[in-house]
């Protein structure tokens, strides 16, 4: 009876945190309206998505690392490689079909994904240890294939810098690459058993595996997992910014576990929703956007950011409190 | 389970030495050390030290000091440590004391860590400057500098006037807020803006993007988004001015809003051909190693002494003065070189 009324409660307090997200976004986005009316108009909103596609893909990874209680911080230094390494060999050979390369940034991404994997489920290291070893491996790797120099916009083929230009259906394309992400993403964690065992393994590692889950399994699937949308997410930078750096997307993994954060996944584990993510990595995006169109000073800027952040887990705290509180109530009664 | 164990722990261990291998052979080729014993009684000797070797800028800085000191008839002796040390700087330095060199160049990897080195060496009789990376005014005759704040503050207004017709709405896209160097020159900016021929242009903002891709990415849209009318954004850092560029280049942009400031040839080459950017600037290594070279020439002629207000003639660059500066004197190179349609094509591979 009282674990039904756990997870009656958990469900609601699932669907409230994300009207309130939602309802956040809407409150910020009506502020940096009122204060520059250029924020809603269709060109800037178009600039909004396009910049929020590539945190929203790793974000999306991110949750399902963070459900089965583990993180991952190399993921900045693996986007950095795969595509430092996609870059180089487009430059080596430019007529390199696009589509290719994007191959190929998923391929050292997902090699990268899986070394964490091996480390974490087989040999069993932390996971906050294991990536952070390799963060440093992988960066230094994409400063030794690089030999330490950026591959320039102008060594790279119209056709690949043309991967973040381009759109399909009418969408850009990393929109679009993000959308089938979501769909796949939501899809996966709700109606597939793999995707239940993954909430399983991070509510109760012991009990999951008593009741038959592999979780050697369930690690390696999520780091590489992870490890395949850094990589995609790689080649996609690179294509955006048409410049590949030793330094690109150092520091990027905080900002993505800062989205899945502010989207409601628990570092605890066990908990977290797609649609929460996504809204999750959408209100940074309207921070990034909004904050520089309504002349905030940057002293101010990184401080309103983490202010938010802050706000967004004591929320979460106190509900999450307050009802375990009620809970304990009904099981006195 | 204990197969896997060593075979991950085995993985972790060459990933580690392939990074730590990375660090070390990243560089490339070896010094090009011209340590020609003998003869030394005919030809001046003149070193020069840069801060590691394959790195294309300090490659250009050398050859220019090569071509300064072949012109004086001396002999240049190019060196670098194969890393970035201070370490390996000193024992490149100990080697040229022992083989008594008229002059030691240095591109410092440290400010303070060469004094006791550089100290023997003026003790020894041997001349010694520093050029594009300083040494403490304690340790060096005399600074050979690229950038003279204000010539490059100055010059990118000059510049943005002349591609906008001195009319119209401009903004800047820094670094981060904190960065000395851009501060500096946006002063500058701001200074020459205040000149009565810049009446009609004004300076709308100042946007950081804190040398990242995807935060200046931002800034810049929101500048566009904030100021319809904007004609020129000023870039003083090359990732700010190749995002700004990127970003104008895909909205299609190009001759309504002009962007120019500090970039590397090799990021700008794509912006400066589609003529997003007209031209921008940055330091000449070849000038600054010229320069360097002339310097040195100087000193060991005793035309100069290093002290405040000498001045001497650099070959084809012209006559140079010594200026004081907080810490020891210096040899200002002038305006940054301009980049443009006509010349990337020649930069765009050197650095």
């Amino acid at each position: 009876m009282s674990e039904m009324m756990k997870s009656i409660n958990l469900a609601k307090l699932g669907k409230f945190r994300e009207f309130g997200l939602l309802g956040f976004i809407v409150l910020l986005s009506i502020v940096i309206q009122l204060l520059n009316p250029a924020f809603l108009s269709p060109g800037n909103l178009t600039d909004l998505i396009k910049n929020t596609a590539i945190l929203s893909i790793l974000a999306l990874g991110m949750m399902l690392v963070l459900i089965t209680r583990g993180i991952d911080l190399s993921i900045g230094a693996t986007l950095a490689l795969s595509g430092m390494i996609a870059a180089l060999t487009v430059r080596a050979y430019p007529d390199l079909h696009p589509l290719l390369a994007i191959l190929i940034g998923i391929v050292v991404g997902v090699v990268c994904g899986a070394v964490l994997g091996l480390l974490v489920s087989k040999v069993g290291i932390l996971p906050i240890i294991a990536s952070l070893g390799l963060m440093n491996a992988f960066r230094g790797m994409t400063y030794w294939v690089s030999g330490r120099e950026w591959v320039s916009a102008y060594q790279m083929s119209d056709s690949f810098k043309h991967i973040a230009t381009s759109s399909i259906l009418g969408i850009n394309t990393l929109v679009f690459i993000a959308i089938i992400i979501f769909i796949f993403f939501n899809y996966f964690v709700n109606n597939t058993v793999t995707g239940r065992q993954i909430y399983a393994l991070g509510s109760n590692p012991d009990s999951a595996k008593i009741s038959g889950i592999n979780s050697d399994r369930i690690y390696m699937l999520v780091y590489t997992l992870m490890g395949g949308l850094s990589g995609l997410a790689g080649v996609l930078w690179v294509s955006k910014f048409a410049s590949a750096q030793g330094n690109t997307g150092s520091g990027y993994e905080l900002t993505v576990i800062a989205a899945c954060i502010l989207g409601g996944v628990s570092i605890n584990g066990g908990v977290g929703k797609v649609t929460g993510v996504l809204l999750g990595a959408v209100l940074l995006g309207v921070l990034d956007n909004g904050l520089p169109l309504i002349n905030v000073s940057p002293f101010w800027q990184m401080g309103i950011e983490g202010a938010i952040i802050l706000i967004a887990v004591l929320f979460n705290t106190i509900v999450k409190k307050t009802v375990e509180r009620n809970n304990l109530l009904r099981r006195v009664i | 389970m204990k197969r896997w164990k060593l075979v991950s722990l085995l993985m972790v261990f060459v990933l580690t030495i392939l990074a730590a291998c990375g660090q070390e052979t990243g560089s490339g080729e070896s010094s090009e050390g011209n340590t020609s014993d003998g003869g030394g009684e005919a030809v001046t000797r003149h070193a020069i030290v840069f801060k590691s070797t394959g790195n294309p800028f300090g490659e250009k800085l050398m050859e220019g000091f090569e071509n300064a000191i072949e012109e004086v008839e001396g002999e240049a002796i190019l060196r670098a440590p194969e890393q970035p040390t201070v370490e390996g700087q000193i024992q490149i330095i100990e080697e040229l004391i022992s083989q008594q060199v008229a002059s030691i160049t240095i591109a410092a990897n440290d400010y303070d860590g060469l004094e006791p080195v550089l100290k023997k060496a003026i003790n020894k009789g041997i001349k010694v400057i520093s050029v594009d990376s300083a040494v403490n005014g304690d340790s060096r005759m005399v600074h050979v500098n690229q950038a003279d704040p204000e010539a490059i503050g100055r010059i990118q207004i000059q510049a943005t006037s002349e591609m906008i017709g001195g009319k119209g709405q401009i903004a800047v896209l820094s670094a981060t807020s904190q960065a000395s160097n851009q501060n500096l020159w946006i002063e500058w900016m701001k200074k020459e803006l205040e000149k009565p021929e810049y009446d009609k242009m004004e300076l709308v903002e100042v946007a950081y993007g804190d040398d990242l891709r995807d935060k200046s990415v931002s800034e810049t849209e929101a500048l566009l988004q904030s100021y319809p009318d904007l004609k020129a954004i000023i870039a003083p850092t090359t990732v700010g001015i190749a995002a700004a560029s990127k970003v104008i280049t895909d909205k299609g942009l190009q001759g309504e809003v002009v962007v120019t400031g500090l970039g590397l040839p090799s990021e700008m080459a794509e912006y400066i051909e589609n003529g997003v950017s007209p031209w921008m600037y940055l330091w000449n290594p070849i000038d600054l190693g010229y320069l360097a070279g002339r310097t040195a020439d100087a000193l060991v002629e005793e035309q100069i002494t290093g002290a405040e207000g000498d001045t001497f003639e650099a070959g084809d660059l012209g006559s140079y003065e010594v200026v004081k500066t907080e810490d020891g004197t210096e040899v200002l190179l002038g305006d940054p070189f301009e980049f443009n349609k006509d010349n990337i094509d020649e930069w765009k591979d050197v650095y």
